[in-house]
């Protein structure tokens, strides 16, 4: 016990015995402290001592509410499960449809330095513009419906399939693609046999942040105008001044954030299990 | 594919083609318009759009100017930025050294990362108004997690030896934070500051689309609402225009930065 106690407040290195099992047992129980505490701070401060006004941030009952609300009776028009389902609609097809055009794009980049020096300088007078940015246009175009949202997210999914396929393209050994080559593999088999796998490394990570890239724009397009989704919730709820329910827009976003997100690890190990093998 | 089809071009070749795209580019945006296949309220040719930029250089559109409108996007932008670089960096390097902080951090941190810095907008609103402070608020929340990451992944992998040394040398702990970690983390802390503005500014963006009552974002939205295309694209390009240079800014800082260490 005596060296658990001092393992909390000695600094890193772990110079003394310190087993990666008492260390992880350690973590688990700090963590859960510390997020009973927060949860004990929230409730005293929102609803014994009301130091903080109900107006500014919920208490817990009254997130509980606003969540069975939303849940069984609705809010902004729909249910929980309609807005989540037709936010995620939204993402997952601008991020197929990026994902479809960029990682071809990036790829064939990658292989061939002409395409590449044609195609860079007009990407990069694009790519300080921030996927953002294009929400104004894209409503001017497309309106306040589902396309507007999906160009957007297809504009900010984009730009980091490109970069990170043709980065990929380009570390791969240059002796694999000259073996490949002097062997005569030509055409699809040598982009499906050696350019793909060896970029794949950087493509997830490109997916990865597509994807984060995908979910920001999402919220971001819906705050400014929405007909359904969560961004409209937050919006709603903002304007009702609803704390509580902004709240729980906020936790049904970062949760299926992070559904996604766990589903790509899923993709990602089973694309490639020579990494998770090494690992 | 032919053999050798990819022979490295030479600089000529590189530079002609680059030419050719952006000819390309442009050249179809100004076909599209110019031949009036889409309204020029849809789709502005390029040269309405570059009279339309140097018009707002100096006339006011929505309140103000663009340079204006620049100048009040960038006074948010840097005070959200420096207030995350300044939570985020000394906060990281704690986490780096504290084992405590690091376990108690870590979850919380983990759980909020999932939170788009936009989502923050309506709680921005509620609790620092629409003017500077909700927008700042905006800009912390995307640039904070990347300077607090790197800083605690630059303290992290210090090389052990260091620590030691100074350890058997008798240096305190805020010494060894001061003196070794701080020092051996400075080329992550600069690449985190990097993303944390690109992020920023980003967030920034967004933040003035939804609540503010001046700055580019602003502008573009009375742009949109006026179906004024030419004034939403002048917005995007300022916008671009001043992302670009600060990030060149922090590219050139990463630069001297690795350089000094040997990295690079």
């Amino acid at each position: 016990m005596h060296s658990l106690l001092l393992g909390f407040i000695t600094p890193f290195p772990d110079s003394q015995e310190d087993s990666p099992l008492r260390r992880s047992r350690r973590r688990v129980l700090v963590g859960c402290c510390t997020g009973l505490a927060l949860f004990a701070i929230w409730t005293i401060t929102t609803t014994i001592t009301s130091l903080v006004s109900p107006g500014r941030f919920p208490s817990p009952p009254d997130v509980w509410a606003a969540a069975r609300q939303i849940v069984v009776v609705g809010y902004a028009d729909d249910k929980l499960w309609q807005h989540a389902l037709h936010s995620l609609r939204l993402v997952l097809m601008g991020f197929a449809v990026a994902v479809a055009i960029g990682l071809p794009l990036g790829i064939w980049m990658g292989a061939y330095r002409r395409l590449d020096a044609f195609v860079t300088p007009v990407f990069s007078i694009l790519r300080p513009i921030p996927p953002l940015a294009w929400i104004p246009l894209a409503i001017l175009w497309l309106g306040l419906g589902d396309a507007a949202k999906i160009m957007v997210i297809f504009f900010a999914a984009f730009v980091p399939s490109v970069i990170n396929s043709h980065a990929g393209v380009r570390t791969i050994e240059p002796h694999l693609i000259e073996a490949s080559r002097t062997l005569g593999v030509r055409g699809f088999a040598h982009i499906r046999e050696v350019l793909v796998p060896g970029a794949m490394p950087m493509i997830f990570t490109g997916l990865r942040l597509s994807l984060q890239a995908s979910w920001t724009t999402l919220v971001a397009a819906e705050l400014v105008g929405a007909l359904a989704g969560l961004g409209r919730v937050l919006n709603v709820a903002q304007q009702d001044i609803y704390p509580a329910m902004i709240l729980v827009a906020m936790a049904s976003v970062a949760l299926l954030g992070w559904g996604t997100t766990r589903l790509l690890d899923v993709v990602e190990s089973r694309a490639m299990p020579w990494i998770a093998a090494r690992a | 594919m032919s053999a050798g089809a990819d022979r490295r071009p030479s600089k000529a070749e590189i530079w002609l083609l680059g030419a050719a795209g952006l000819a390309t580019f442009f050249g179809l945006w100004a076909a599209v318009s110019g031949f009036g296949l889409v309204s020029p309220r849809f789709l502005p040719s390029p040269a309405a759009v570059a009279a339309r930029a140097f018009f707002l250089l100096d006339h006011p559109f929505a309140g103000a100017s663009l340079p204006v409108h620049v100048l009040s996007s960038l006074g948010r932008y840097a005070l959200g930025f420096l207030l995350a670089a300044c939570i985020g960096v000394p906060l990281g390097l704690l986490m780096g050294w504290y084992r405590l902080l690091d376990d108690m951090v870590t979850p919380i941190f983990d759980a909020l990362r999932f939170i788009a810095p936009i989502a923050w907008v309506p709680f921005a609103a509620l609790w620092f108004g629409t003017g500077i402070g909700g927008p700042i608020m905006v800009i912390f929340a995307g640039a904070f997690p990347p300077c607090l990451i790197n800083a605690y992944r630059g303290a992290r992998f210090v090389d052990i030896k260091f620590l030691e040394a100074a350890r058997t040398l008798g240096a305190s702990n805020l010494r060894i934070i001061l003196e070794v970690l701080l020092p051996a983390s400075v080329p992550s802390i600069v690449s985190g500051l990097r993303v944390g503005a690109g992020l920023g500014w980003q967030s920034l963006v967004g933040a003035e689309l939804i609540v503010a009552s001046s700055g580019v974002g602003y502008m573009m939205v009375q742009g949109q609402s006026a179906v004024s295309t030419t004034t939403v694209v002048s917005g995007m390009i300022a916008i671009g225009i001043v992302g670009y240079l600060v990030d060149l800014m922090l590219r050139k800082l990463q630069a001297v930065t690795q350089r000094r260490r040997g990295l690079a």
